[in-house]
């Protein structure tokens, strides 16, 4: 296949906006091919689209769409040649979020959260999502093992753990959400500080994130460790980033990448003693970013209308649940995490989601290199992905900012920098932000770049970019941004004119990690006596099993020297 | 040759024991250990249906697969509005292969959920569900609170695995760590067995938990001296005993969502728990009755988006509890044919229905017999799923697992059986 003539964005390789063609051979980038010829003459061509932060599929999704029949009803699609029914919009079904995902140009996407003893449920759902490709992060900051890893100062311990963890659940990546406060909520509580003693395990919060992120640079993994604050979602919150950011300076990263990725920043970016003189810290955290190299965040942007939250933060759902009055519902994972979910609607004119809403676009302004700012919803707790061509569309026009602040509580003016940023993001930072560096961050090096031998995922949209004026056209933008005119994925045409033409199984990605021998006895000798005593299910039920990947996709890592990557 | 096979999973009810020891000898089970006799007697097998059969002039004749197959497909193809019921004791494959069918042929799919925890699903959506995993409640809860169930006969290994008796990390000496109370209409077994027992009239949960509610939201002094027969005083002490867990957790069956006030009982007892987290730490947990009708639930809401009674009809899924519902449909003749899976509903749905039921075409896919068979027109016998099949099915609390197979099947498995029938009606409408 060739796609001909098109305006090339490819960062990763120095490519910004190129008339060029692009040539595809057996799924992948190719220096030359035959076959089907693709005209896109003038057309915004650019690698497809990966969320690295997202919540597609497991026990929390679900348990949205069972308290949420609203939502179901809203977003219903009858089945078609090609597709299932598509229902929802804050929780969609699982082909949805595969079709839709698709029709914005986007190839591939994380699940940001999942406790080990209930991936298997995560791994059935993301069997369920068509098209793209995808994988889990793994849920280990307030996991027994760990704690008690961390507090002996068994750092050879907890490695082997972590390995078996991703093992056992087919997980991409050690994700820590609110360390200690998942545990401390077993008994209703919650740690308040990244000092602040988890109950019963003798260990704090800095302790936990600290280890995980040695541990996580010992094994090589591909992706640092992805981080969801303490004291998240609370005004005044920005000295815990700050603080947080500050333990994890001195790592050393073992690949060409930062040690922590921060998830959702938004929602950690919140100056003020309370919610009556809440504003942005959007500038201090920017400031921060722009001055170390250690850390990259994604946005958590908010978008006005219905949201579901969703998140491992059980005690901070409890806390959402009172502040909106709204249904709750709480998971406790045993001697593992803790979740909690709760429906949410952001409104224009509420000073607090007005602020909110700028703090995303801050964040994303403010910091000068797109490579540490990921573009994301945090799906679907800022509100849904099918709206990104919003967030785009922002980013490149101070006129459509303008416009929308004019319909927001008037506190956005003063509550945040928002008014004074000209910033106008052009279409190669808008293609890191999407595809490059959420790629990288990740450690998908087949992905977010056209360089030969990467994957043939690649989006085309219906717009001109040598005619149209993004800062001007911003509505144009936003119209050609949200219906890909060509979504192709591993070399198959999936999307054509906005709809889906084929639905093809995609990869769900899962990291192998070794460790010494030795080592993986001494854990799993103290792990079995775990499960006698503790668990519910026995060891040997515990692991997913391959019957529940497919098509999986293992990238090696492990403590052995391996060959450099990058 | 002489096989232990260690960490097998019993799909009996939904306890979903994993801890099951099964000896097989030449390819048949011989021994059960570690099961309770539910499921020791699930596990050895009883009552197979031997072949596939077809109702010919009134009396089932013996038939091939094949023709079974065409038969069942014939009958979904020329029905207007066919019911694919029952899904609570088989694998979530099958239920996914179902919804395939049901899209296809503008179906409803229902589980045994509606005629069960349909209510419970309903206020979930009212107000959300503050729950958790077992192993949290056997490491945790001081107060077990049993209302409107029995473990003791209906899950046998539950108190022992899960909840009353279990130890676990913070509760290190099992029953005598934590207090039990059970609330119910009469005195079973497990109210026998525990610390206190309210006994309430039936039909007025619904205001003992409005009074538990307004005592825990500090306002007892506008309540009467008696509730529903119960004094204020006890009520107050009842009350207290919740606060004062350090963990709590409430256990709760059909006594509560199948007496009077139904789904708002569900939906008062979720806020009661919800509001006791102002106080302490308080989850709460449906006591599901087949194995895998949560799982049942789970595949049904990530494929459609609804938890139950799903309508394809349209195109899209359409759900109104109420209305596409199985009984409901039934009541009304609004479906025309029925696929039934893993379930007899002509034991457990009320009469009208089972009579509607009787009236129309019906396909049953099930290894074993039962009632109805009695009136099926093609009856397809499977292999069991977790002894003969794998697969997964969902634990009460809502953890995925996957299912054994210990011996081999002499009959194909639900999976394979729905493939093979929408393969046929795939090709009929082909012909068409
Ligand atoms: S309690 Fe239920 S799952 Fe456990 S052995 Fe008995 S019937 Fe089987």
């Amino acid at each position: 296949m060739i796609i001909k003539g098109g305006i090339v964005y490819d960062p990763a390789n120095g490519i910004f906006g190129e008339e060029m063609d692009i040539c595809i051979e057996n799924g992948r980038i190719a220096e030359d091919a035959g076959g089907e010829v693709i005209d896109a003459r003038g057309l915004l061509v650019m690698p497809g689209g990966v969320d690295a932060h997202s919540h597609i599929a497991g026990p929390k999704l679900n348990t949205g769409r069972i308290m949420r029949p609203d939502d179901s009803r809203m977003g219903t699609e009858p089945r078609t040649r090609v597709c299932r029914p598509s229902t929802g919009y804050t929780v969609p079904n699982c082909y949805a979020i595969g079709y839709r995902y698709a029709r914005l140009g986007y190839t591939t996407a994380f699940e940001a959260a999942t406790p080990i003893i209930e991936a298997r449920h995560t791994h059935e759902e993301l069997e369920e999502i068509p098209i793209v490709d995808k994988g889990a992060l793994t849920l280990f900051g307030s996991n027994w093992t760990v704690m008690e890893c961390v507090r002996e100062n068994d750092l050879g311990r907890l490695a082997a753990y972590v390995a078996w963890g991703l093992r056992a659940a087919r997980g991409y990546g050690v994700k820590i959400v609110n360390p200690g406060g998942g545990e401390a909520w077993g008994f209703g509580s919650n740690v308040k500080s990244v000092h602040d003693p988890v109950p019963h395990f003798d260990v704090t919060p800095a302790q936990i994130i600290r280890a995980l992120a040695e541990v996580n640079e010992r094994l090589r993994l591909p992706h640092s460790i992805h981080l969801h604050f303490n004291n998240l979602g609370r005004p005044g919150n920005y000295t815990t980033a700050i603080e947080t950011l500050e333990l994890l300076k001195d790592i050393k990263p073992s690949r060409m990448r930062q040690v922590v990725h921060v998830a959702h920043m938004q929602f950690s970016a919140y100056g003020g003693t309370g919610w009556k003189d809440f504003e942005s810290k959007a500038s201090v955290i920017a400031d921060y970013f722009n001055q170390t190299d250690h850390a990259t965040m994604d946005l958590g942007q908010i978008i006005f209308g219905p949201a579901t939250t969703m998140t491992a933060d059980a005690p901070l759902e409890y806390a959402n649940a009172r502040i909106g009055h709204q249904k709750w519902s709480n998971h406790d994972i045993e001697l593992e995490e803790s979740s909690g979910v709760v429906p949410w609607v952001y409104m224009r004119k509420m000073p607090v989601n007005a602020v909110q809403w700028a703090i995303g676009l801050e964040l994303a302004l403010l910091t000068r290199d797109p490579w540490k700012v990921v573009m994301t919803t945090d799906h679907p707790n800022g509100g849904p992905f099918v709206n990104y061509p919003e967030i785009i569309s922002l980013l490149m026009s101070r006129e459509k900012r303008e416009e929308e602040m004019k319909t927001l509580h008037e506190v956005v003016r003063s509550r945040s920098t928002l008014p004074s940023i000209e910033r106008e993001m052009d279409w190669s930072e808008i293609v890191i932000m999407t595809r490059a560096a959420p790629a990288r961050i990740l450690g998908l090096e087949d992905k977010g770049h056209l360089g030969t031998g990467a994957d043939a995922d690649i989006s085309i949209y219906s717009i001109k970019p040598d005619e149209i004026d993004p800062s001007k056209d911003h509505a144009k933008v936003k119209a050609g941004m949200s219906r890909a005119k060509y979504t192709i994925k591993g070399g198959v045409v999936v999307v054509r004119d906005g709809e889906v033409v084929a639905a093809p199984q995609g990869r769900t990605y899962w990291v192998d990690a070794a460790v010494p021998e030795s080592e993986m006895d001494r854990m799993l000798s103290a792990l079995k006596e775990k499960f006698e005593r503790y668990y519910s299910i026995r060891m040997s039920n515990y692991m997913v099993q391959d019957a529940y990947l497919s098509n999986p996709f293992v990238v090696r890592a492990g403590v052995q020297p391996l060959k450099e990557v990058i | 040759m002489r096989l232990q096979i260690e960490d097998v999973l019993c799909t009996f009810c939904g306890c979903l024991c994993d801890d099951i020891k099964v000896e097989v000898n030449e390819g048949r089970i011989e021994r059960v250990r570690g099961a309770c006799r539910l499921g020791s007697s699930k596990i050895m097998g009883h009552n197979r249906i031997k072949s596939p059969m077809i109702r010919v002039n009134g009396t089932l004749k013996e038939t091939s697969y094949e023709d079974a197959y065409r038969k069942a497909a014939e009958i979904l193809v020329s029905a207007k509005h066919p019911l694919l019921y029952g899904w609570a004791s088989t694998t979530c494959e099958a239920l996914k292969k179902g919804i395939i069918l049901a899209e296809e042929i503008g179906g409803v799919v229902d589980t045994t959920a509606t005629v069960c925890h349909g209510p419970s699903i309903i206020g979930i959506e009212e107000k959300g569900l503050v729950g958790s995993t077992l192993g949290q409640i056997k490491n945790r809860a001081d107060l077990i609170v049993f209302w409107g169930c029995n473990p003791s006969e209906a899950h046998p290994r539950h108190t022992l695995r899960y909840s009353s008796n279990a130890s676990g990390r913070f509760i290190p000496e099992g029953r005598k760590d934590r207090k039990v109370l059970v609330i119910d209409v009469r005195e079973t077994r497990t109210a026998r067995n525990a610390d206190r027992f309210l006994r309430i009239q039936p039909g007025t949960d619904y205001e003992i938990i409005s009074a538990l509610r307004m005592i825990i939201g500090g306002k007892a002094e506008s309540l009467p001296e008696d509730v529903a027969g119960v004094s204020k005083k006890e009520l107050i002490e009842i009350a207290e005993m919740m606060k004062s867990a350090k963990f709590g957790a409430i256990f709760f069956g059909l006594g509560l969502t199948h007496s009077r006030g139904r789904y708002k009982n569900v939906d008062n007892a979720l806020s009661l728990v919800s509001e006791l987290n102002s106080h302490t730490k308080f989850v709460i947990m449906a006591m599901r009755g087949h194995y895998n009708v949560t799982g049942a639930g789970q595949v049904l809401a990530w494929s459609s988006g609804y938890p139950m009674a799903v309508d394809y009809a349209r195109g899209a899924p359409y759900y109104n509890p109420g209305e596409t519902s199985c009984c409901d449909l039934l009541s009304r003749r609004d479906v025309d044919a029925a696929l039934i899976i893993a379930s007899d509903p002509a034991s457990n749905l009320p009469r009208g229905c089972v009579e509607a039921l009787a009236e129309m075409p019906v396909i049953q896919i099930d290894p074993f017999e039962n009632p109805t068979t009695l009136f099926a027109d093609v009856v397809i016998p499977s292999a069991i799923a977790g002894i003969e099949v794998e697969g997964t099915a969902y634990r009460m609390d809502g953890l995925s697992l996957r299912l054994r197979k210990l011996v081999d099947a002499e009959y194909p498995g639900d999976v394979e059986i729905l493939q093979a029938i929408l393969d046929n009606v795939r090709r009929l409408r082909d012909d068409n």
